[in-house]
């Protein structure tokens, strides 16, 4: 790959990146979230994504020649395939029915003749024998008859990695019915396997198997991009790492010259340091006013294994990690808005699961990471957005007369003009829709309305996603002013870490579900690096 | 399919009774009732063989949009109707006999397509809302079904028959009498067991059509539908066209279960031109439910048990009514109640049991 660049609506994610890979090399890919690796991938594999967005800049060069991908079939058909984070398997077929999904062996029979080709009965045998094969190409012992839903993940990434090899037995046979020696020739063999991520739902023994796995692959000449926030398996594995950050290539080395410190420090360190800001911490007492015990939560990609943590009255604790590993869920878990068990204290008393009347009840407030979907009733007036929860949790705005409640409008907007005034919201009066506004706008809408609350204990999840710089900073600044004006306790949950080390007191690291380590914001940024990866250490 | 893999895995006795609560709960309503009714052994088996040959082809129609994770076809009720439509035609041709359902048959198939098709489409459009979806589709053709029978048979599509056709000269009478072909197809291969006559001919017809399922699902088809019925983004990553997976899977249980309705109606031997086809969707599915049968999962044991089952309770209904309070309009009520009371139950029941899996999975995690 050469010079490729990419842009999304103005915004350069990718800046010429080189790199060249040869057959059976392993390559690499380390880089943190938003750092570009998938997009690099998505454009090698031709995604509609990518020309959807207006295409990408540099060219890809397979064996010298200039390739063009319009969809990712012709990708496939050049060799590449590629494993997904997610599992695209079926949950209750066999192995050997998930690994030939949709490119099934048929037999031909009567019926076709008159409904077409998808009245071919499904050859089972013939089936099993080329799962096998691919099953075996990959070493490792799976069962294609298993059912998917009964094994273990790890096994469900070698479904996936044998349905990507099998696919050249595909060609293979197109080309061996078809008869023709072009056909035969151009039918060329798997040569570039993408794994994104593959190991990072594995145990350590399902990890090991894959990785052999893979050696026995880049034995046989196929290469390899390997993606994964395990440092220590691509030092294993890898012939040569790649370290991406901002969208551009920071290090290309061989392996024999790095070590996890290193990479680590390669992955974070920020060209431009922000500057942390002065924060008066004579309101934090060391009262701990929320207390999480084993916190346990289900929710779709964001899993919390075993959660433990304590906050302090008063200060800014910082939730970090890296996307995937949980820290979404912990606050969405506490909040009753998603399955979760464990023991929960807010102040002393124990805050009910799977209730979100509870933590509400309570004092605490939550400020979501889905502003459009939970966040915001998006066609309503601002007045409303900002009221309508403090009128529903702590009666506030409503004039009573009897036994009717009464909206008081006065009072709304009375409020909402306050806030907006605090926030430096853009908006023509308090009377306009949600909608209508910024990004970074609506932001600060949801936080004037879980301001309006008046909380004992604020969560915000990822309160800058999306925003503009400008916007960024002030929503970090009007949380940090709320919290030294009013001492309300505040758990923020952020991707960016160095936005929560510009205010935070202390930063807890969510990592693989649980809680890597404790670290004081003023920690040296490789410190937080290398609990993001998963290296546990005790601060 | 899925039913049977998931008998290997043992359960406790209570899973067990929850995962059965529908059937349990038939089997002691019967075991209750039958006594009661008073009736004797050999009417109940003629009542049941009857039944069975009249329903099975009916209900075994709805187990293709299971497959395909689109739940109890509601629309099949425009199978139904194509059926009618179908038979009305033929009556007034004065066909009869086994030709005369052929000749329905294949008269019903284009429209059944046609019908099927557009269904198919329109929940394709309401993902994941599919079973009340059909419900109101099932509705509103009701209406154009009635604009097609009432007002242009006769004016527009020639019906010569005076003993169909309103006095007034356009529109189809309440009752159409099928005395051509009643019971032509039951009684065509005559064998009589303990006093009971067995529809020998449709039994056949419905053990083909068994066949036909079973067949259907080693086919490269039946295969992406139980694929498109598991995991939709899934299928389409893989290549599969689910949408029109999704379609072709109406319209095969369209076709079906109009001429299912042929060959209920050939049973019967009078057809209601207006109410035939108006319950004959829910009654179907409420049997297929009672057969242990949930909304993402069906087979065809699930058929016969809840056929069984089911009209059991509607035979002795009445006379249990009567027996009891003195009244058969009680054993009446007392059916369709229990038809919208089973859908209701088996729907909720479903909920309940994806709540638990999700508990437990997470307790495993």
């Amino acid at each position: 790959m050469k010079g490729i660049s990419k842009e999304f609506s103005g915004n350069r994610v990718l800046n010429d990146i080189n790199f060249r890979l040869y057959p059976g090399e392993v390559l690499g890919l380390v880089g943190e979230n938003g750092a570009g690796k998938s997009t690099l991938m998505k454009i090698l594999f031709g995604m509609d994504e990518i020309r959807e967005t207006g295409g990408y800049g540099g060219e890809v060069l397979i064996d010298g020649k200039k390739v063009d991908f319009h969809s990712s079939e012709d990708a496939i058909k050049a060799g590449i395939g590629m494993v997904h984070q997610e599992f695209s398997l079926i949950p209750d077929f066999s192995v050997a029915e998930n690994i030939l999904l949709n490119r099934e062996p048929q037999r031909y029979s009567v019926m076709s003749e008159v409904f077409g080709k998808r009245l071919n009965t499904i050859d089972s045998k013939e089936m099993q024998r080329r799962a096998l094969k691919a099953i075996e190409r990959l070493g490792v012992a799976l069962d294609p008859d298993k059912q998917i839903s009964t094994l273990p993940v790890g096994y469900k990434q070698f479904t996936e990695i044998a349905r990507e090899l099998s696919k050249e037995d595909d060609a293979e046979e197109a080309a061996r019915h078809s008869k023709d020696k072009d056909a035969v020739a151009d039918a060329s063999s798997i040569r570039l396997l993408v794994l994104d991520e593959p190991t990072a739902v594995l145990s350590e023994k399902e990890a090991e198997a894959l990785l052999d796995a893979m050696k026995k692959l880049s034995a046989a000449g196929i290469a390899i991009i390997f993606i994964s926030h395990r440092l220590q398996e691509i030092i294993e594995v890898c012939d040569s790492i790649m370290v991406l950050r901002d969208g551009e290539i920071i290090k290309q080395v061989d392996k024999e010259e790095a070590d996890v410190a290193k990479i680590a420090n390669w992955m974070v360190g920020r060209a431009v340091k922000s500057e942390r800001v002065k924060r008066d911490t004579s309101h934090v007492s060391d009262e701990i006013v929320l207390d999480v015990k084993n916190l346990r939560v289900d929710m779709s990609g964001e899993k919390v294994h075993d959660v433990s943590f304590s906050v302090r009255r008063g200060e800014i604790f910082g939730l970090g990690g890296l996307a995937g590993q949980g820290k979404i869920g912990v606050p969405n878990g506490i909040m009753g808005l998603a399955l979760a068990r464990g023991d929960v204290f807010f102040e002393g008393s124990k805050i009910e699961m799977n209730k979100p009347s509870s933590p509400l009840g309570a004092g605490i407030a939550f400020v979501s990471e889905d502003r459009r979907g939970v966040g915001l009733l998006l066609d309503e007036t601002l007045e409303w957005n900002v009221a309508f929860s403090a009128m529903q949790v702590n009666g506030k705005f409503l004039k009573k007369f009897g036994p009717i409640h009464m909206r008081d409008n006065e009072a709304m907007r009375k409020v909402t003009e306050e806030y907006v005034d605090l926030l430096q919201v853009r908006c023509t009066s308090t009377k306009q829709k949600a909608r209508q506004l910024s990004g970074g706008n609506q932001q600060k809408i949801c936080l004037a309305k879980a301001f309006a609350l008046e909380p004992k204990l604020l969560f915000i999840s990822e309160p800058t996603r999306g925003i503009d710089v400008g916007a960024k900073s002030l929503v970090l600044q009007a949380l940090k002013r709320y919290n030294e004006e009013y001492g309300t306790t505040i758990v923020m949950i952020s991707s960016e870490l160095e936005e929560l080390r510009s205010i935070c007191d202390r930063i807890a690291i969510v990592h693989d579900g649980g809680i890597a380590g404790t670290l004081d914001a003023t920690a040296p940024s490789e410190d937080f690096g290398v609990l993001m990866l998963g290296q546990v250490k005790e601060a | 399919m899925r039913g049977e893999s998931s008998m290997n895995v043992k359960k406790s006795p209570k899973e067990l009774l929850i995962n059965n609560l529908v059937p349990i709960l038939f089997i002691l309503i019967c075991a209750f009732g039958i006594p009661l009714s008073g009736y004797s052994g050999s009417y109940l088996l003629n009542e049941i063989l009857s039944r069975l040959g009249r329903n099975s082809f009916l209900v075994l129609s709805l187990l293709i949009p299971v497959m395909a994770g689109m739940g109890m076809n509601f629309g099949m009720t425009l199978g139904a109707m194509a059926g009618q439509i179908a038979l009305i035609l033929v009556t007034d041709w004065n066909v009869v006999g086994i030709p005369a359902m052929v000749l329905a048959a294949l008269i019903s198939m284009p429209v059944s397509v046609f019908l099927g098709w557009l269904c198919g489409n329109i929940l394709n459009r309401a993902k994941g809302r599919e079973m009340v979806t059909g419900y109101i589709i099932s509705f509103f053709m009701n209406g154009v079904y009635q604009l097609v029978v009432l007002y242009m048979m006769g004016s527009i599509i020639p019906i010569s028959s005076s003993a169909l056709v309103l006095p007034r000269g356009y529109g189809i009478r309440n009752t159409v009498n099928l005395e051509g072909m009643r019971k032509s197809l039951d009684n065509l291969i005559p064998l009589n067991i303990f006093g009971a006559s067995v529809p020998v001919a449709t039994f056949i017809l419905v053990a083909i059509f068994c066949l036909i399922i079973i067949w259907f699902r080693r086919t490269k088809l039946g295969q992406d539908m139980r694929a498109v019925g598991q995991d939709m983004e899934v299928a389409r990553q893989a290549g599969i066209k689910v949408e029109r997976t999704r379609v072709l899977s109406i319209i095969i249980s369209t076709v079906f279960a109009g001429f299912g309705m042929i060959i209920y109606l050939q049973n019967i031997g009078t057809l209601n031109t207006y109410n035939s086809h108006s319950q004959i969707g829910m009654f179907s599915i409420a049997a297929l439910l009672v057969g242990g049968a949930s909304v993402d999962k069906a087979n065809i044991r699930n058929v016969f048990i809840g056929i069984i089952l089911f009209h059991l309770m509607f035979t002795i209904a009445p006379t249990v009514g009567r027996n009891l309070i003195g009244e058969a309009q009680l054993g009446e009520y007392f059916r369709v109640f229990v038809s919208y009371g089973v859908i209701t139950l088996a729907l909720v029941l479903y909920e309940v049991r994806k709540r638990r899996e999700q508990r437990k999975a997470l307790e495993e995690a």
